[in-house]
């Protein structure tokens, strides 16, 4: 079996700027964080991005990396209204096909399956369909005879995700409560890179049911201790609450200035020194 | 109608401390948490979700009290009982497919809301780019023709009660007839709980009547906090009281620090 470790860099090296790219996770739960900053150590632009958004959409809006995103919400959870994202939003900077939660999963379904689109009721009657005028309904040819959107199939270049573990052929294990859709994003890709808390030889002794996410599925592995920062990453981790305030509140640039300037380490130890000071 | 219930409640008058400003009177939080417990009565088994303080006290007051079968979650993957104990697990997936199957009845928040029942989250401004960008319509257009969708509003003003809004979420009984039987078919919108009144949508056109007002609150109050004309019935009745053993709830079990009280602000009392 082939071993699929690399770099954050590597992996974001496989990406190109127009392609469109799925961000699993959920809001500011589990987001694969390390590899969106290491994306934009890039300059990987003009993407199409699916995405539950969080702060990964927050941080690669405000650098004016996206061009169209597809979500039904950007939220930080605990402070429901992604600043950055709204900014950028207001300001013109990027498009967006706002989906319904029930349409973005049927969606990822549809793209998994390879089928052009799955049936939902959900969608009728709403805005949706206004904002995105190439949306299509259809009608069961059965005796019932009723109307459904067509939900489009959410394909995807590529496919960035943040698990618990993994080992170097790309299987994946969660060990929080949800896996999201995680496992949907990267069957609905051509490539997906999974990065992880822990890179392990095997899972001996692990409730089968947490291996959420196959080989098959997976084109790079990434170590990434960490990696979710500031988002959670239950159970090895909550949300970084204070971290995420502080992000939340300061300007982009200042931001950015502090935390964005070297590499995943250089992060990390700046999110060490800013707890430092604070607590001091 | 906030009368002193100190003879009635069966409580030590101590209890109520600073709080609630040295006597037990309801406050117009605890009303409202009542009237937002009201929305489940009836409901079965059925997953009551919650958005925000006073429906998340309201679901658990319905469920310790006349809606015993109601499932509940912790906020995120696992169905809980009262004492915190897990009886099940619903991660993401599974609850979106909950709510097809329609056995759930979820209590959102509105940034707008208009005579029909169409409800806005995700931006002011209906072109682009939005003046305002909000939340996202999340699950709104789902929860909307699958299952009973009620609202909490807890600031009423003619900013959220407007004509028309910007962006259509959750459905409308309007927009609901006008797409057909399959958008119409499992649409139902039992009830609005604001910090006035409550409202529903038991007129021949469905849109949208006072059905009671919080005691204390006066009819033209909501009037001129409402953007739109509401039909009201004559005589107009007022919320109902939290009895004994649900003020005793509230207070000294789902709520003894009195959060409720800081999300409807000190007008309320």
């Amino acid at each position: 079996m082939s071993d699929k470790t690399m770099t954050p860099e590597r992996a974001v090296g496989e990406l190109r700027s127009g392609m469109t790219i799925g961000i699993g996770g959920w809001g500011s739960r589990r987001k694969p964080m390390a590899l969106v900053r290491a994306l934009l150590r890039t300059d990987v632009t003009e993407l199409t991005v699916i995405s539950c958004g969080g702060p990964d959409i927050g941080l690669l809006a405000a650098a004016g990396r996206i061009r169209r995103l597809i979500a039904p919400f950007v939220t930080l959870d605990s402070v429901p209204l992604e600043p950055h994202y709204r900014a950028a939003r207001e300001r013109g900077g990027l498009a967006l096909t706002e989906i319904d939660e029930a349409m973005f999963l049927w969606g990822l379904r549809a793209a998994a399956n390879r089928l052009p689109f799955l049936p939902v009721r959900a969608g009728l009657g709403s805005d949706v369909m206004r904002v995105s005028p190439e949306l299509r309904t259809v009608v069961s040819p059965y005796e019932d005879g009723e109307e459904f959107v067509a939900v489009p199939a959410l394909r995807m270049d590529a496919a960035l995700v943040h698990l618990d573990r993994a080992d170097r052929h790309g299987n994946g294990q969660y060990l929080g409560p949800d896996p999201y859709f995680d496992d949907l994003f990267c069957a609905a890709a051509e490539r997906a890179y999974l990065s992880c808390e822990r890179l392990v030889d095997g899972f001996a002794g692990a409730v089968p049911q947490t291996l959420l996410i196959g080989r098959h599925s997976v084109t790079g592995v990434v170590e990434t201790p960490n990696g979710a920062h500031f988002t959670s990453c239950a159970p090895g981790h909550g949300r970084d609450e204070a971290f995420q305030r502080m992000y939340a509140t300061t300007p982009w640039d200042a931001f950015a200035e502090r935390f964005l300037q070297g590499d995943e380490k250089a992060y990390q130890a700046a999110v060490e020194s800013w707890h430092q000071e604070r607590t001091r | 109608m906030t009368g002193d219930q100190n003879d009635g409640n069966g409580r030590n008058d101590g209890n109520d401390g600073n709080q609630h400003g040295g006597g037990s009177a309801v406050s117009r939080a605890e009303h409202c948490v009542v009237a937002c417990a009201e929305a489940w009565r009836g409901d079965g088994e059925v997953l009551a979700s919650p958005i925000g303080l006073i429906p998340s006290l309201g679901a658990r007051l319905a469920r310790l009290t006349f809606s015993p079968d109601l499932l509940l979650t912790d906020g995120e993957a696992l169905l809980t009982g009262e004492d915190g104990s897990v009886e099940g697990w619903l991660p993401y997936r599974r609850h979106l497919e909950l709510v097809s199957g329609g056995r759930r009845h979820v209590m959102m928040g509105a940034s707008q809301l208009d005579r029909h029942g169409n409800q806005n989250i995700s931006r002011i401004g209906g072109g682009e780019p939005p003046e305002r960008q909000l939340l996202g319509v999340r699950g709104a257009p789902v929860n909307t023709l699958n299952h009973p969708v009620s609202y909490w509003v807890p600031r009423h003003s003619p900013r959220v009660f407007v004509t028309r809004v910007d962006m259509v979420c959750g459905v409308g009984y309007d927009r609901a007839a006008a797409a057909g039987p399959s958008a119409s078919r499992y649409h139902r919108i039992p009830r609005v709980v604001s910090d006035l009144g409550v409202f529903d949508f038991e007129t021949p056109d469905r849109s949208m009547r006072l059905a009671s007002l919080h005691p204390g609150v006066t009819l033209d109050r909501v009037r001129a906090a409402t953007g739109f004309a509401l039909t009201v019935p004559e005589p107009l009745p007022y919320t109902r009281d939290p009895g004994p053993g649900e003020l005793r709830l509230i207070r000294e079990v789902l709520d003894p620090e009195g959060l409720r009280d800081r999300e409807i602000g000190a007008v309320a009392r």
